[in-house]
């Protein structure tokens, strides 16, 4: 880490006319990013996700919100930032809303996953969905999964949230059109529709 | 992010043994800071070493030097354990202020001290309450862990596997946020014990600091009243377009007080 932090500040590994040459310090990698050289970098990894268990093989470096896009094809988890601030890209893990920008399909070998496509029961949206829909809790709609799985983990450890809990809680997600107003009069109203039930 | 090679190590022994193998090997525990250097391709290691899942790292226990809070404790587990809100209530309320509630469900104490940011939340707290750093080869304090920005007394490859804090007659925190990072744009931990006061420091500058002055004065009389005319000189700290070093200086009195009036 220390290292990490030297080249942070120091000479940042930005100079990219030496970045895909021999400087390479993986030693089977001469190959452009986004490559696979050697059969042997990939590792299964099996986890569950939205109730169904699934087993892929994966780079090392492959990101869990691209595992879960581009090879599983659930693209209702968002990406954008890319440095775990905007939220866009939260699911839960085991239970608790993460950023799937910032953790590694590896990393999650073994795991439960629920994304927003797991929320709805067929037709019937998820109560926290429904509340985002009836008090207009979104306008471009980018942010809305990462907010859903957010607030979803918020009402799990506080049924009852106030205003200023809500508004606490979304500290880690970012909404540019809304001002957050009707995000948080659906997130007070979808958490009193989930009381009694049993939800994710 | 550039490719790299990922392992997951099953014991700390066996960590430190992959580590000395690699080129340019990087621990990975919560990931929140190296994750997201990596896509932004801030760093290029060679083989990332993951120890997220080292047992012998997690739990937080009570032993008669205080509480031991094991390097995987997440800043969630932190902020509520119901033993060190009974205890230390300040150290809870610090955890359950870094980041935001998603970065609070993976980043751990043990990867914010090896990192060392010098606007992270927990030094302050680990300096203020005299904490000692336990790795896989030793027990390091406090006061000799912390060398400035992003350095630290950790040698290559060497693992923390906890943290011990001692429990205080009385601690608090004052914390003004960074409004666009709600980094501590200034960070006070302020903590009683029997053989003195200790006042600790962050995002001042370079590094977790504690300042001598408040801790004589407030071992004379423990209040708020008593280190509100102690002014810190700013001629070390960071001017940057958040705030200047003077605002920063005046805001550790400010943020003392607010320690003290919890």
């Amino acid at each position: 880490m220390v290292k990490l932090f030297k080249s942070l500040f120091g000479a940042p590994g930005a100079d990219e006319s030496k970045s895909t040459q021999k400087s390479d310090p993986v030693a089977s990698s001469p190959v452009e990013a986004g490559q696979i050289s050697d059969h042997s970098d990939l590792i299964t990894v099996a986890m569950t996700v939205n109730g169904e268990k699934i087993s892929r093989q994966v780079e090392g470096r492959r990101r869990l919100v691209e595992f879960l896009r581009e090879d599983l094809r659930l693209t209702g988890t968002h990406v954008s930032c890319d440095t775990a601030q905007c939220g866009a890209c939260t699911i839960h893990l085991d239970g608790l809303p993460v950023k799937s920008c910032a953790v590694l399909a590896c990393q999650a070998d073994g795991s439960d996953i629920v994304t927003i496509e797991g929320l709805a029961d067929g037709d019937k949206l998820h109560p926290m969905q429904e509340a985002f829909r009836e008090y207009h809790g979104l306008q471009c709609g980018f942010c809305t999964p990462g907010m859903v799985m957010s607030a979803i983990g918020l009402i799990n450890d506080n049924p009852s949230p106030t205003e200023e809990e809500i508004r606490d809680h979304l500290e880690g997600n970012i909404c540019r059109c809304t001002g957050y107003h009707n995000i948080i009069k659906s997130i007070a109203a979808g958490g009193q529709a989930m009381k009694g039930q049993n939800n994710v | 992010m550039y490719k790299f090679h990922y392992q997951r190590a099953s014991s700390v022994d066996e960590a430190r043994e992959k580590y000395s193998a690699s080129d340019e090997p990087r621990y990975l525990a919560g990931g929140m800071t190296l994750l997201p250097a990596l896509n932004l391709r801030l760093d290029r290691p060679s083989t990332l070493l993951d120890i997220g899942h080292l047992s012998e790292l997690k739990g937080i226990e009570e032993n008669d030097r205080g509480i031991k809070v094991g390097a995987l404790s997440r800043h969630r587990d932190v902020s509520r354990s119901d033993l060190i809100q009974e205890k230390i209530p300040a150290l809870a309320r610090l955890a359950g202020s870094i980041g935001d509630p998603m970065v609070r469900n993976r980043g751990t104490i043990g990867g914010s001290l090896a990192n060392n940011d010098p606007a992270a939340d927990y030094p302050a707290a680990v300096l203020g309450l005299k904490a000692t750093i336990h790795t896989d080869k030793r027990e390091i304090d406090a006061d000799d862990y912390f060398e400035g920005a992003f350095e630290t007394a950790l040698e290559q490859g060497e693992i923390i596997t906890g943290v011990t804090f001692p429990v205080p007659e009385d601690a608090g925190y004052g914390r003004l946020a960074n409004p666009a990072s709600r980094f501590p744009l200034i960070g006070v931990f302020v903590a009683k014990f029997s053989d003195g006061p200790r006042v600790a420091v962050t995002g001042a500058g370079p590094g977790v600091f504690r300042v001598s002055e408040m801790e004589e004065a407030l071992s004379q009389n423990w209040s708020a009243e008593t280190v509100k005319d102690i002014s810190v000189s700013g001629q070390d700290f960071s001017t940057d377009l958040h705030a200047s070093a003077e605002y920063r200086a005046h805001m550790i009195t400010v943020m003392a007080e607010r320690a003290l009036s919890q």
